[in-house]
C-alpha cells in the first residue's frame, strides 16, 4: 500500500521565480481579502478567504514540471502533466472538507477562546483533510477488488 | 499602508510555506490537500482578530464555510476539465473560477446572509 512520503528532490525542480510568483500571489490575495472585507464588510469578505488564488499557478507549475521530466526521458509528457495536475485538484476537493471544518471551528470558538480557536481549527483542518483522503483511498481499493 | 505591507508579507510567507509542503509530499493526491490549506485565511483572520476583534472574525469565518464549499466544487470542476476535456492547467483553473463565483454567491444569496 502506497503511504504518504516526503520527496525533497522536488524542491530542486521549482525555480526561484516560481517561488516568487507564489509568494507574490499569496501576498496580493491576502491584501485583496482585507480590502474586500473593508469595502463590502466581513460577510462578503469571508467568502474570499477560500478563493483559489494560487491554484492556477500551482497547477500550471505541476503540469509543466511533469511534462519537462517526461520529455527529458524522451517520452510524451503533455497528457501525464494534465493527469498529475488533476490528481492535485482531486486532493484539493478533499482538502476543501478540511477547510470547511477550519472555518466552522473558528466560527464556533473564536468568541469563546481566541487563540485556542486557531489551534483547534488548524487541527480540524489537517485531521478532516487526511481522513477524507484515507477514506477515498480505502473506497477506491475496495471498488477495485469488487469489480 | 504599513498594514497592507504586513498583510502582503505574512500572506506571501504562509501561502509559500503551504505550497512548499504541497511540493514535497507524495502521492500527489495527498499533496493536493495543501491546495485547499487555510493559508490566506490564517494570515487574514489573525491580523483581523488583532484589529477588529473576535465578532468580526466570526462573521468572516461563517462566510468562509460557503467559500470552502465553492472551493470543493471548483476543484472538482478543474479535475473534470483536465481529465475529460484535456484543457491546459492554466485555462482549466481560470475557467473554473466562474464556478467558484457562481457557487459562492449562489449559496450566499440562498442563505440570505448579510
Amino acid at each position: 500500500m502506497m503511504m504518504v512520503r516526503i520527496n525533497l528532490s522536488a524542491l530542486r525542480q521549482t525555480r526561484w521565480h516560481e517561488y516568487a510568483i507564489r509568494f507574490g500571489l499569496g501576498g496580493v490575495m491576502t491584501v485583496t481579502a482585507g480590502v474586500i472585507a473593508s469595502v463590502f464588510g466581513p460577510v462578503v469578505g469571508g467568502l474570499f478567504l477560500a478563493f483559489p488564488s494560487i491554484f492556477p499557478a500551482s497547477a500550471t507549475m505541476i503540469e509543466k514540471h511533469v511534462r519537462e521530466r517526461k520529455e527529458k526521458a524522451g517520452l510524451q509528457g503533455a497528457r501525464r502533466g494534465k493527469e498529475v495536475a488533476a490528481l492535485d485538484a482531486t486532493g484539493a476537493v478533499l482538502g476543501s472538507y478540511g477547510l470547511a471544518a477550519f472555518a466552522i471551528m473558528i466560527w464556533a470558538l473564536i468568541e469563546k477562546a481566541q487563540l485556542w480557536a486557531f489551534a483547534f481549527a488548524s487541527v480540524a483542518w489537517i485531521v478532516v483533510s487526511a481522513l477524507a483522503w484515507f477514506a477515498r483511498r480505502k473506497l477506491r481499493a475496495h471498488a477495485r477488488l469488487h469489480v | 499602508m504599513l498594514e497592507y505591507v504586513l498583510r502582503f508579507l505574512i500572506g506571501g510567507f504562509v501561502v509559500s510555506a503551504f505550497a512548499v509542503l504541497g511540493d514535497i509530499l507524495r502521492p500527489k493526491s495527498f499533496a493536493g490537500l495543501f491546495g485547499a490549506a487555510p493559508s490566506i485565511a490564517l494570515a487574514t483572520l489573525l491580523i483581523t482578530l488583532l484589529q477588529m476583534g473576535a465578532g468580526y472574525v466570526a462573521l468572516e469565518a461563517r462566510s468562509m464555510i460557503i467559500g470552502a464549499v465553492a472551493l470543493g466544487v471548483y476543484s472538482w470542476t478543474v479535475c473534470v476539465l483536465l481529465k475529460k476535456f484535456m484543457l491546459p492547467s492554466l485555462a482549466a483553473t481560470i475557467a473554473a473560477c466562474a464556478v467558484w463565483f457562481a457557487v459562492a454567491f449562489g449559496i450566499f444569496r440562498l442563505a440570505g446572509l448579510r
